[in-house]
């Protein structure tokens, strides 16, 4: 393996996406709406291809309006349907997504000849020639993808610091904080457009599958580790790097084995991310594989001793051992019953 | 720009005069009927996003299918071969999403997400290796994420056409068993249906739609032809038989329209065009369903409002000249009572445009009249004044109620009663007026128990 310094370029723009998706998926995941930045990812199409179509330029700020209005079409079109026709709330999602998508999809094919855009560019972006693409700020040259991430990142950091209580009590218990005052309405939307926003910013650099997997897979994981929200989004955070990083190792070594040069960082970086799943499936505490089996082992040891010790003395030994163990961190979780 | 179809190319394509354009249309045809079959149970059992998953697992299913038949000395190109992979892909996809959701105890759409995201990216990464490969060709693999139905084989076109029929089939032997899983699986299973098998089985048509229909309109966008037909056959029907065969409908005709579209205008992405066309189905259903569509609602929502109205207005005039008509209230007084508009709109808060639009209400329905020589004031017709008694009474029953049952404060009932007063079936008011004995014989107005209003507006009303 030979990592240049290109290499160090495609791992940083990597992880900036990783951990600015990681960030603000979090929430989706708290929210159960992990399935959203799948449906924003695809809907943001025609967003991307009217702001384009009407303005004629590329500029990113003009993509950035329509992905983010698209997303919060999306997250209207799904709650209209959803109330209205008492469709189950995936449903919904499907319809307006998959609708979205193909409208983006027609229009980009029918414009084809006035203007240029490649589907497969806005969708496949490929991190490994964003650090030839650079640009100069402040005397210093960097990818600009990094630039158009960093700022994403930064604006989702802000987003989460400004608003971390409401963020928290809206995820959480909507009830409660509608409740005590707060807009869970506008907290959804501002999230939803977020989302979006996070999300195109990824696709010029690096591509959507990554961002569908670096949304979902740091919370999810995260969220077995701890309960609390603010070592939730650190811990993520750290998922996050190890994927960008695992990745672009993976996807320089593992092919050599095979005979072949490469293969694209970002999908090598959701194989990391699933293989992060597949570790915590085994070594989540409480939840994980190990976890249930040492605690079974250690219930069947106390379940013998306690039927020794009954032997000649009260017989609730045993029955105190076969109690439900009290889990300290979470006690509505309860292994007795399984 | 784009070119229109000549006339005749139109009438070509609709009447199916050309051997190709025929398999395919009428191939995706019966796909979308298959996928809207199978969609409706995936909706009633609230799994619709599976599909998601599944449509993205079979991307690396297929990428390993070619390379194990490239293994094999094959190029890869053997289509029924990549559709096992895909079938393969999408089985393991709802076993991973399985796994993940009972060991990790997630929500399952945590769980969906993960599994859609993880695999579709092991299929980029896979295929990105397989592109610098030099054995097998590897042409057209990526056609299988956005669909490729202009050029589509026949023999593809059939196979998926004889695919689709199977699975009708096979949805319509065991639609009992699976109507009942749906709506309610317990019951199902205390019926002693095998609910777990009935399920994966659900599932397994799920994997077969989304492999053949792959091609047709690629992995994206397979998905909506699983949902969208349902979803719009939901606002139609409360009837699983009539929503399955109107969803079975609304994906044939999408199917079928979205094919020839793209057959008949060049530079359609065909799957696009389908899934847009079977969007449209789904729009106007949202618009125009006959049971939960948008112009019901509003239809039905603006005669309620009207029919409230309507009754505050009846009601706010008989509490107006209540005081004036002595202890029993009959229909011949009150008709005879002069009802002054202003206090009309002063009782109930209204503006003075609300007020013009309850009175155009009230005259409309024939319950007012103008008095005969006071131009400021009404009168109630004789059906007007039926229907005060009726709903007064109504108001007051549940008043009663209220304070005698409820232990709510008297001044407090009036708000609750205002609200109930327009809902109140008759059966429930009999049930009212056995419970309030004392009411019963007599079908008269009892007084108001609360103060009404305020007394200096209103003479002669005494609490």
């Amino acid at each position: 393996m030979t990592w240049t310094s290109l290499d160090t370029g495609i791992v940083v723009v990597a992880a900036v996406s990783a951990m600015a998706s990681a960030l603000i998926g979090s929430f989706l995941v708290l929210r159960r709406m992990s399935m959203m930045g799948d449906a924003i990812s695809h809907a943001v199409l025609p967003g991307i291809a009217v702001a384009f179509l009407a303005t004629l330029s590329r500029d990113t700020a003009v993509i950035v309006i329509g992905a983010a209005a698209a997303g919060v079409l999306t997250a209207a079109f799904t709650q209209l349907i959803h109330q209205v026709g008492n469709v189950d709330r995936g449903a919904a999602m499907g319809v307006v997504f998959t609708t979205m998508f193909a409208v983006g999809l027609i229009l980009i094919v029918r414009s084809a000849d006035s203007v240029h855009i490649d589907v497969h560019t806005v969708f496949y972006g490929s991190v490994e020639l964003a650090p030839l693409n650079d640009v100069v700020v402040a005397g210093v040259r960097m990818p600009r993808a990094l630039l158009i991430l960093g700022a994403v990142f930064a604006a989702d950091l802000a987003f989460v610091l400004v608003l971390f209580k409401e963020l928290n009590l809206t995820s959480f218990d909507e009830d409660f904080a509608r409740s005590i005052g707060c807009n869970a309405r506008l907290m959804h939307y501002a999230l939803m457009v977020m989302v979006a926003v996070t999300i195109v910013a990824a696709f010029e650099s690096v591509g959507s599958i990554l961002v569908i997997a670096m949304l979902i897979v740091p919370g999810v994981v995260a969220g077995l580790f701890t309960r609390r929200l603010r070592s939730l989004l650190v811990f993520g955070q750290g998922v996050a790097l190890v994927c960008a990083v695992g990745g672009h190792v993976g996807a320089i070594t593992v092919p050599r084995w095979f005979g072949l040069t490469d293969t694209s960082t970002a999908g090598m970086m959701t194989v990391v991310a699933g293989l992060v799943v597949a570790a915590a499936l085994v070594v989540a505490p409480e939840r994980g594989l190990a976890a249930r089996a040492l605690h079974r082992l250690r219930a069947g040891r106390r379940r013998s001793v306690g039927r020794h010790r009954s032997v000649g003395r009260h017989r609730s030994g045993g029955r105190r051992a076969q109690a439900p163990r009290q889990s300290n961190t979470t006690p509505s979780i309860s292994f007795s019953r399984r | 720009m784009s070119y229109l179809p000549t006339w005749e190319q139109v009438v070509r394509v609709l009447t199916l005069s050309d051997f190709n354009t025929r398999v395919v249309v009428v191939g995706v045809g019966i796909l979308g009927m298959a996928a809207g079959i199978v969609g409706t149970f995936t909706l009633l059992r609230k799994r619709a996003l599976v599909s998601d998953a599944v449509s993205h697992a079979t991307l690396p299913g297929i990428a390993v299918a070619w390379l194990v038949m490239v293994a094999l000395g094959g190029t890869g190109k053997w289509f029924p071969g990549l559709l096992i992979g895909a079938a393969a892909g999408g089985l393991a996809a709802i076993a991973a999403v399985m796994v993940v959701r009972t060991v990790l105890r997630l929500h399952e759409d945590a769980a969906l997400g993960i599994v859609l995201s993880v695999s579709f990216g092991v299929g980029i990464a896979l295929l990105a290796m397989i592109q610098q490969m030099r054995r097998g060709s590897a042409a057209g693999l990526d056609s299988f994420i956005y669909g490729k139905t202009a050029s589509m084989l026949v023999s593809d076109a059939l196979l998926i056409g004889v695919i689709s029929l199977v699975l009708v089939v096979i949805a319509a032997l065991l639609f009992k068993e699976l109507n009942m899983l749906c709506f309610d699986a317990d019951y199902a299973a205390s019926q002693g249906l095998p609910v777990g098998v009935l399920d994966v089985l659900m599932l397994g048509l799920v994997v077969a739609v989304t492999v053949i229909g792959l091609q047709a309109v690629g992995l994206i966008l397979i998905v909506a032809l699983l949902i969208t037909p349902a979803a719009a056959a939901r606002f139609w029907t409360y009837n699983l038989r009539r929503m399955t065969i109107l969803s079975a409908l609304i994906g044939a005709a999408g199917g079928f329209v979205g094919a020839a579209l793209s057959a008949l205008v060049p530079r359609l992405p065909a799957g696009a065009v389908i899934v847009a066309t079977t969007a449209v189905g789904f729009v106007i259903s949202v618009l125009f369903g006959t049971r939960r569509g948008l112009l019901r609602l509003i239809i039905e929502r603006r005669r309620s409002d009207r029919r409230i109205r309507r009754e505050h207005l009846l009601r706010a005039a008989f509490e107006q000249v209540e005081g004036r008509l002595g202890a029993t209230p009959n229909r011949a007084d009150l008709q005879a009572a002069a009802v002054d508009r202003t206090q009309l709109a002063d009782r109930r808060g209204w503006t003075r445009g609300e007020l013009a639009a309850t009175l155009r209400v009230g005259h409309r329905d024939g319950l007012l009249q103008p008095a005969p020589l006071d131009p400021d004031s009404l009168r109630l017709t004789p059906a007007g004044a039926a229907q005060a008694l009726q709903i007064v009474r109504n108001h007051r029953l549940w008043e009663l109620y209220l304070i005698r049952h409820a232990e709510v404060a008297t001044s407090r009932v009036d708000r609750g009663a205002d609200r109930i007063e327009h809902v109140l079936e008759p059966n429930l008011v009999a049930e009212l007026e056995a419970e309030l004995d004392g009411q019963a014989e007599s079908a008269a107005v009892a007084a108001s128990p609360h103060e009404l209003a305020d007394p200096q507006e209103l003479p002669g009303s005494a609490p």
